[in-house]
């Protein structure tokens, strides 16, 4: 018994000590108010230098939290309790979280730098007028692969997958859109097709992949195509530039069957706390200098036509990231399909993993 | 008098148990009955029994009882030889410490082992053995799941084999028995219940696990477990979900009862 009440006390104490602790540090911090930003963000999907930045510039402390999936966001913000001031979803996502009116409308006075935004990447359908959400980075679903191991093939067809020679050598990101669009756009059907017929196809011709499949993973697939753990991978262009950037070997290719090709935008949900400092921090993004910083940094495509102009040649002339029209006109952007559909894709992608051995 | 001050001290486990536990079962159950469109429904049901989660429960058993198997082959001869050393303490202190380390990491750290290029294939090549595939797996996946789950079985076992009166063991001898009869009819009758709890901590945990399916296993291994995370995180068809975990649950509960030691109130008022 008095061990445990030793034990117990020490570990009182501990505590104690750590909150003091903490207390201190971001007292210290904070020197100008305590006015905080809540900014909910994909996994490595910032230059962390540029909150420092902002930080410094405006006196508003950023508190960054992660999720790793739109739904998991979404869940996140429909349940409440949280008071996220931005948010970065996919164009499905903020499409269904205007329908249930989670976000608030944007000021657009307060983000002057909206000027420097590419009109292409503006005004899309998800979101007409930009009302609610401004574009953050855009980008592709393709493959990454190592020519010192693959050879001769180019990927530039899904069917390439299929080649006998891989077996054992494929990852897939574990994303039931992505990889029932892979299959849906190899047919050459649309990857947000309801057409039962069309996606029981899809998932027979996914099934007939399985000797080629090395595993499905996910956010590690940067890892293990890194340490040329597989040599093909099959992905959302960032990750394969991050993996590029890494290992210097690898190259990336979209598919001419066509692929997917989406945006991630900053929105404001409707619970924010600072809705200012999110229009500062939105706005502080758009400023070209810190897009074209922040592009550098995270590998994916910025749609901030200044900032694109302020990147090193090599990056804004690189075809597999900044793809020409001729490239875009073939990719399609997810639809919100429905809970319904949602789930339907998401079971026939359940049931080819467990056919998967 | 005695008794009221005790009932009095219960009142915040009692809370304790209808908010966190009562309560969200409850939910739970409520919410396999409800369809996408917030209706009573009886779909969730019938699709489980009907399509393929009955494949994934019956993998998800295989590999909980693989798992649970290898935890209790490597662990009871392991708290045995446990006991019998010196510094005994200290030995099971060393077992339990990478229990502190967050399990996340401890499979990560298996990602680099298992690589193709990790240590444990350069300790295959330098024997002259070339590379295998040894991530993505059932071998990883079992191996990496019973070394997270030894703790939790030799720490029961370790006490029901400390608690064992030495004399026994003694006499048995004494009378002549060898020393695997002195084994099989006084040491493991003795400790079955440390083994039966071991069992039941590993198993269950077992029956559920996600992470390690997606990072060890790369998905070549589901459970149960990846399609509740799948419908709670992606489909966010809660209802199907929560299906999926009322069964679990409902056989985990079968499960305490069929192993659980349902004479230990008599018996234990007898030894009073």
């Amino acid at each position: 018994m008095k061990q445990l009440i030793r034990m117990f006390s020490v570990v009182t104490l501990a505590v104690v000590v750590l909150l003091i602790g903490v207390n201190y540090l971001n007292s210290s911090q904070s020197t100008s108010g305590n006015d905080t930003l809540t900014v909910f963000n994909w996994g490595d999907y910032i230059d962390e230098d540029l909150l420092t930045e902002f930080e410094e510039e405006t006196g508003i402390r950023v508190i960054y939290e992660t999720f790793d999936s739109n739904e998991a966001m979404l869940t996140k913000i429909e349940q409440g309790g949280t008071t996220y001031d931005i948010a970065v979803p996919s164009e499905y996502t903020i499409d269904k979280m205007i329908e249930q009116e989670l976000l608030l409308e944007l000021d657009h006075a307060q983000l002057p730098n909206m000027e420097h935004l590419n009109p292409d990447f503006m005004d899309l359908s998800f979101d007409p007028g930009n009302a609610y959400s401004i574009p953050y980075f855009w980008g592709t679903v393709g493959i990454v692969y190592n020519p010192t191991v693959t050879g001769d093939v180019d990927f530039s067809s899904w069917d390439d997958l299929w080649n006998e020679e891989f077996e054992n050598e494929i990852l897939l990101v574990d994303g039931a859109r992505e990889i029932m669009g892979m299959s849906l756009n190899s047919l050459g059907y649309s990857l947000n097709t309801k057409d039962q017929i069309e996606l029981a196809a899809a998932q027979e011709r996914l099934l007939t992949l399985s000797p080629n499949i090395k595993a499905i993973v996910g956010d590690e697939m940067k890892m293990l195509i890194g340490n040329n753990e597989a040599p093909i991978g099959v992905v959302w262009s960032g990750e394969a530039a991050d993996m590029m950037f890494e290992n210097e070997d690898l190259d990336y290719a979209i598919p001419e069957e066509g692929s997917n090709l989406w945006f991630d935008n900053m929105v404001v949900p409707k619970t924010a706390d600072n809705i200012d400092g999110a229009h500062q921090f939105i706005n502080f993004m758009l400023e070209p200098e810190h897009a074209a910083q922040n592009a550098e940094y995270v590998g994916y495509s910025t749609p901030n036509q200044s900032g694109f102009e302020l990147l090193p040649a090599e990056i804004a002339e690189d075809e597999r990231f900044y793809p020409d029209e001729e490239i875009t006109d073939r990719l399609e952007v997810y639809d919100n399909l429905g809970q319904e559909m949602l789930s339907y894709y998401n079971e026939l992608f359940l049931e080819f993993k467990i056919e998967l051995r | 008098m005695e008794t009221k001050s005790r009932n009095l001290f219960l009142i915040p486990y009692a809370f304790w148990i209808l908010l966190f536990v009562i309560a969200p079962v409850m939910l739970v159950v409520f919410f396999s009955f409800r369809g996408l469109d917030g209706g009573f429904t009886l779909e969730n049901w019938t699709h489980f029994f009907t399509s393929t989660y009955f494949q994934l429960t019956l993998s998800s058993f295989w590999y909980a009882f693989l798992i649970t198997f290898f935890a209790l082959i490597i662990s009871y001869p392991t708290a045995l030889i446990l006991t019998k050393t010196k510094h005994k303490q200290l030995w099971l202190l060393l077992i339990i410490v990478p229990s502190w380390i967050n399990i996340l990491l401890k499979v990560y750290a298996f990602l680099g082992i298992f690589g193709t290029y990790g240590p444990v294939n350069a300790l295959l090549n330098t024997m002259g053995i070339s590379s295998q595939q040894i991530l993505f797996t059932d071998f990883s996946f079992v191996f990496v799941s019973v070394y997270i789950f030894i703790p939790f079985m030799i720490l029961p076992i370790f006490n029901a084999l400390d608690k064992l009166n030495p004399t026994l063991v003694d006499a048995s001898r004494d009378l002549g028995a060898s020393s695997w009869e002195t084994f099989r009819q006084v040491i493991f009758p003795l400790t079955a219940r440390g083994v039966k709890a071991g069992c039941q901590l590993v198993f269950i945990p077992a029956l559920s696990l996600f992470m390690i399916t997606r990072l060890i296993a790369g998905n070549q291994v589901i459970t149960l477990g990846t399609a509740i995370e799948q419908h709670f995180l992606v489909t966010q068809d809660w209802g199907m979900g929560s299906t999926i975990a009322v069964f679990l649950i409902a056989v985990m509960a079968v499960i305490m009862f069929l192993t659980g030691d349902r004479k230990r109130g008599l018996a234990n008022e007898k030894n009073v």
